[in-house]
């Protein structure tokens, strides 16, 4: 049924992988390090002023972000880019391999859902970064909790290719999961995006020389917050939806506060506030990017704990 | 009480001017009401909605297992009854969490009503006016044209009509000036998406109160009917009368069970026979993932298991032939499972009745001396029986699980042991008395549930217009583009100003400098449609 030498391929390329990312860190540290110190940009972030209704019709483009760098930083980033691609390709090879080796979807289990969000989240930060090249400044930011989760995935979910369960045999895996990866991976973007504004737009942040110097402007990360959300947002309702039509006809019900549902729905919401927060007076900037930061908490606490501690329907969970 | 207290400076001086007791109270109303259905109150209500629902993930909840509260109640005697009177092992039914619920609701209303009406208002009006300096919007410009005012802005009317924005024309104090106006469906869709939030709400609520769910085991060829007295367990909405429940009745032909090579449940089937008792009968399968579907009530496979079979055979030749009750699993992969046969009518009364307990393993294996299952698959099955005569307190008023014998009547010593084996298919026990206990086999039996929630579709079609609603919301712009055409002093011609409001869609700026672009090209073309003998036709800058 499993063909071992696929599964062991699939291994292989993780470890490949993980090893590509760091070469990747490497050369996006460089760039930091031998870009120059970007000019002090103009911002107005956090200080745009609310009207009493709440919702400004306007958002005021911020001046070009793009951080004056030098050659040199600039190749550095172009290599640092072209590796991360070369490991994005390996990552999907993972995937690749282990639906291959098991002949399903290789997301039937927390290893291989785990691996795939993280897989997306590297998709989505290199097409930003090729969208924006200021963007590319954050890639150490990117990459440093990518290599981590790697690694913690690795040693802490690993788990042979196997077939899955009979509840999970049904095409609403292909769609909800699909779907649940897709938002999970793009929520991890926008958080990172948040914690990187939140660090840019502390007082006093400006006039550091510092890698914090260096990183996009406020606005700019605040911004590919805001980007990323408003794209992963539908995605997660979707798959919050499908998960429901999937739970009506595998479990007797479409809701039934189920730990990983509950989980799910405090997600939703606490993304739908963050997406409030950004239109309302007095919720802007730092407050707001704390929601988003929270909503990536509840994601990485739905997929860690809940699975893991408390007993669900999921029988996604779980890791034997 | 406010005579008797010394004066405050704070408070606010001359008791004439003070409202009536019922203005005051109005205005307390009134202001409780905005506040209600302020949309920063809905995110804290919802956001309280989902702090409501953590405890119902952390704690066990009765509504998911009546078996962990009680393992709970176990473990924690002191906590678990103060726990309990905060409604916490029943979080999502809680007074609590349906106030939350509710108010939430009360605000999405009284904050969405009004803006649906004040939007569908807006549809039928034009464009509002050209706000007085237009350079102090965020993105503007100016555009000149050799053209007349009345000219220029007509080939500025006609490029946005063009681009399907709604158009007028006005004449204001500083000339003629054009309002546009497009993306309208970005509200539409705001207002379809928390619409739909509204619909959501009230179907998952009436679901509720009409709903109901029942649980059988149902050993293969026995069935049940649609009835709350038949279920093992059952949930009903309060305003479900027992009455009303759908005639239906099911019979279990067969249940299957298949296994991959290591041993992961690859699918659970059971062959059905069903159909309203006075009607005729249909035959189906259903399986996992896959439920029977009719008139808005479902029937599901939620579990299975097995029932061994025995045959009893008393010393005066009364027969008992292929009894049997199911045996609930105690581990899902190897399906080891324990249960009770209990047979209280052997014919010689109440104190004398027998029971069989003990422990079924469908492929069995003796591991110093204790039977163990080692395969979910029956391809040895095994039990491991104790028999019990005596009184089984079947009638004594308190209720009893069927899957196990009533403890307390072996500790009183009105039941009991009086034999235990292992046993074999086709192996017998025989008891001091001369009865003989067979195991004869086994069959499978199918946790089955029927579920009616009528307000299932109507979530799903709210949940779909959300989604629908969420993305125009999203993913649409609403644009408006204010221009006012000024004569240019000196040699004719006219200078426009163009300003534009951007809700939504990111960097406004950049497609503004593309507007107006695009718009300079349409006078220039204007400009040499009307003139084409003009050499001055150049902008000037
Ligand atoms: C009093 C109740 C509410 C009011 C007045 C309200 C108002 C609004 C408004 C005006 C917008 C559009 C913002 C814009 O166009 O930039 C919006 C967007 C949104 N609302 Fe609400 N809302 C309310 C309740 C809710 C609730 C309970 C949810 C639950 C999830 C919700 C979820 C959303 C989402 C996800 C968006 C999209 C945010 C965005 O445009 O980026 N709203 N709401």
């Amino acid at each position: 049924m499993t063909d071992s030498s696929l599964a062991e391929l699939s291994n292989t390329l993780f470890s490949v992988s993980v090893a590509l990312y760091s070469l990747a860190l490497v050369a996006f540290c460089a760039e930091l390090a031998f870009g120059r110190r970007r000019e002090r940009a103009q911002e107005s972030v956090g200080a745009a002023a609310g009207g009493g209704g709440g919702v400004a019709l306007a958002d005021r483009p911020a001046a070009p972000e793009v951080p004056a760098e030098t050659a040199r930083g600039n190749r550095w980033g172009l290599v640092a880019l072209g590796v991360t691609v070369l490991g994005a390709l390996t990552h999907a090879g993972v995937l690749l391999t282990r639906g291959l080796a098991a002949d399903r979807l290789p997301w039937g289990n927390m290893y291989e859902f785990a691996t795939a969000v993280v897989l997306v989240a590297v998709v989505a930060f290199v097409a930003f970064a090729v969208r924006s090249p200021g963007l590319r400044h954050i890639g150490v930011f990117m990459m440093a909790p990518v290599i981590l989760s790697l690694v913690a995935i690795g040693l802490g979910l690993y788990t042979e290719a196997a077939p899955v369960v009979a509840a999970l045999r049904s095409y609403w895996l292909a769609i909800h999961v699909t779907a649940a990866i897709l938002g999970f991976g793009i929520f991890m973007v926008s958080g990172i995006a948040s914690v990187l504004y939140l660090v840019r737009s502390r007082p006093g942040a400006e006039s550091g020389t510092g890698f914090v110097s260096r990183l996009p402007s406020a606005a700019a990360l605040d911004r590919l917050a805001h980007r990323t959300a408003v794209f992963g947002f539908p995605i997660w309702t979707f798959a919050v939806i499908a998960g429901a039509i999937w739970a009506e006809a595998a479990w007797g019900r479409f809701w039934g506060w189920d730990p990983k549902e509950t989980w799910s729905f405090v997600a939703w919401v606490v993304y739908a506030a963050y997406l409030h927060a950004r239109t309302t007076a007095g919720w802007r900037g730092r407050p707001a990017a704390w929601v988003n930061v929270v909503g990536l908490a509840v994601m990485i606490f739905n997929l860690t704990f809940v699975n893991m501690v408390s007993t669900g329907l999921h029988s996604y969970a779980g890791l034997d | 009480m406010s005579t008797a207290a010394p004066a405050r400076p704070a408070t606010p001086p001359s008791p004439q001017s003070k409202p009536s007791a019922g203005r005051r109270v109005g205005g307390f109303l009134l202001r409780s009401w905005r506040r209600l259905t302020a949309m920063r109150t809905a995110i804290i209500l919802l956001f309280l909605l989902a702090l409501a629902a953590v405890p119902g993930s952390l704690l066990p909840q009765r509504s998911l297992s009546q078996t962990n509260v009680n393992g709970y109640f176990a473990d924690h005697p002191d906590l678990a009854p103060v726990l309990d009177d905060l409604y916490l092992f029943d979080v999502f039914s809680s007074p609590w969490f349906a106030a939350i619920y509710l108010l939430l609701f009360i605000s999405l209303i009284g904050c969405v009503l009004p803006r649906a009406a004040e939007h569908f208002r807006s549809l039928r009006t034009p464009p509002p006016a050209a706000p007085r300096n237009l350079l102090r919007l965020p993105d503007s410009g100016r555009l000149e044209s050799p053209l007349e005012p009345a000219a220029a802005l007509d080939a500025i009317e006609e490029e946005l009509r063009v681009r399907r924005f709604r158009v007028v024309r006005r004449d204001g104090v500083r000339g003629p000036e054009v309002s546009a106006e497009k993306g309208y469906l970005k509200e539409t869709g705001n207002l379809l998406f928390h619409l739909s939030l509204l619909a959501l709400l009230l179907g998952l609520a009436g679901g509720k109160m009409w709903g109901y769910e029942g649980s059988i085991l149902v050993t293969e060829g026995q069935g049940f009917c649609n009835s709350f007295q038949q279920y093992d367990t059952y949930s009903q909405g309060p305003l479900v009368d027992s009455g009303d429940l759908s005639s239906m009745c099911v019979d279990l032909d067969q249940f299957r069970a298949e296994y991959e090579e290591n041993l992961t449940a690859s699918s659970f089937t059971a062959d059905i026979r069903y159909g309203d008792p006075q009607g005729e009968e249909r035959k189906t399968t259903i399986g996992v993932n896959e439920p029977l579907r009719i008139d808005g009530d479902r029937v599901y496979v939620t579990g299975h298991g097995f029932s061994p079979t025995f045959s009893v055979e008393l010393p005066d030749g009364t027969a008992f032939t292929d009894v049997s009750a199911p045996f609930l699993p105690t581990d899902q992969r190897t399906l080891a499972s324990e249960g009770a046969l209990k047979l209280p009518d052997l014919g010689a009364g109440q104190d004398d009745q027998l029971a069989l307990e003990g422990f079924f393993a469908p492929t069995g294996l003796m591991q110093g001396g204790v039977l163990t299952s080692v395969d979910p698959r029956p391809l040895a099955p095994q039990v491991a029986v104790i028999a019990y005569r005596g009184y089984l307190g079947l009638d004594s008023g308190l209720p009893q699980s069927v899957y196990s014998l009533d403890q307390s009547q072996i500790e009183r010593g009105r039941l009991t042991e009086v034999g235990a084996a292992n046993l074999s298919v086709g192996e017998s026990l025989e008891l001091p008395d001369g009865t003989r206990v067979t195991f004869s086999g086994y069959k499978e039996f199918a946790a089955l549930q029927y579920s009616h929630d009528p307000g299932q579709l109507w979530v799903l079609a709210a949940s779909i217009a959300l989604l629908g609603g969420l993305l125009g919301l999203l993913l649409l712009r609403r644009e408006r583009v204010f221009a006012r055409a000024e004569p240019l002093p000196g040699r004719g011609g006219t200078v426009l100003t163009l300003a534009s409001l951007t809700r939504g869609g990111g960097e406004s700026g950049s497609r503004f400098t593309a507007l107006s672009d695009e718009l300079q090209g349409a006078l220039t073309e204007a400009a040499s449609r009307t003139a084409p003998s003009d050499p001055e036709v150049s902008p000037r800058d």
